[in-house]
């Protein structure tokens, strides 16, 4: 199974570097870009066949590791 | 007093931490690699900075997972001294030895210059011998030192006189909240900041406003 994580900054929390990216897309001319914020996405391999236990995991790997929860929230994305 | 300094894979300022330990307490800190997992039997653990693991994932993420921290996790609980400079700070936040978190700059700079700070809490084994309200200069060397909490925590850091450092109006370098750059755990054993007291011990190094940090702890630990 494989999973798709994505990690972005939680709604509120300042994000400088995605400011800067619409800086630079209105500065090419894309006048219509508004608010941009940017996060990561974390492709992973399991070796996990059963759907909820894969889920449970990877919620309990976010927490522990992969978000920062303090400014970080996350979305799982299983695929078979 | 009796030092360890913890050395991760690019800590960068584990040499300069050691120096000013040596030379304000007379005694060579043990240099504990991460891999290690127990650090020697000692009153203070110091927490370097540098760019521990790369600052992979996240500064101080990595870091937080090593051997070494989680024995300085334990003595930490149990009351032993910690203190974490620039990514030692990172690394704390991340461990939750310390509330909050440290983001990228406001302004997206690596920023490496003297800033000028407030000494805004004397009440603690790492600032007892300044005066409240001193100001002091430290350097900054951070990319990613904004520091961030939700406001019930700055308040509570705020109330309970948690806060230890704060940049002096004007001199915020990285857009922290409430111009915080150093904070104490909730016993006081534990502090982080982003500027390096370390790196101004010596006066041929430009200055000496860090010395009293180091001496503050000697006084306070033996």
């Amino acid at each position: 199974m494989k999973a798709r994580v994505f990690v972005t900054l939680k709604n509120g929390v300042l994000d400088p570097q995605g400011k800067a990216i619409g800086h630079a897309l209105n500065g090419l001319g894309f006048s219509s870009v508004g608010d941009v914020r940017q996060g990561k996405v974390i492709d992973i391999d399991l070796h996990e066949s059963d759907a909820g236990k894969a889920r449970a995991a990877l919620n309990e790997m976010c927490q522990k590791l992969l978000a920062n929860t303090v400014i970080e929230k996350y979305e799982i994305e299983l695929k078979a | 007093m009796k030092s360890a300094v913890v050395v991760f894979p690019a800590s960068n300022c584990d040499r300069d931490a050691a120096v000013a330990l040596e030379q304000v307490t007379g005694n060579k800190p043990h240099m504990v690699w991460h891999a290690d997992s127990e650090i020697p039997d000692v009153d203070l653990i110091v927490l370097p900075g540098g760019f521990a693991y790369g600052d992979y994932l996240r500064s101080g993420a990595m870091a937080a997972l090593s051997n070494a921290m989680r024995d300085v996790i334990e003595k930490a609980q149990k009351g032993v001294t910690v203190l974490g400079i620039c990514n030692g700070f990172q690394v704390l936040c991340e461990s939750r030895l310390l509330p909050g978190a440290l983001m990228r700059n406001a302004g997206l700079k690596f920023t490496c210059r003297g800033v000028g700070l407030e000494v805004t809490e004397t009440q603690s084994v790492f600032t007892r011998k300044y005066d409240s309200g001193q100001r002091v200069t430290f350097p900054v060397a951070n990319g990613e030192g904004n520091y961030t909490a939700d406001d019930d925590t700055l308040d509570r850091l705020e109330g309970e006189g948690r806060v230890v450092f704060r940049y002096a109006e004007g001199e915020n370098p990285n857009g922290s909240a409430r111009n915080i750059a150093g904070i104490l755990n909730e016993k006081r054993n534990v502090l982080g900041l982003m500027p390096h007291p370390e790196r101004v011990c010596d006066p041929l190094l430009g200055g000496t406003d860090g010395r009293a940090l180091f001496e503050s702890l000697l006084e306070g630990l033996g």
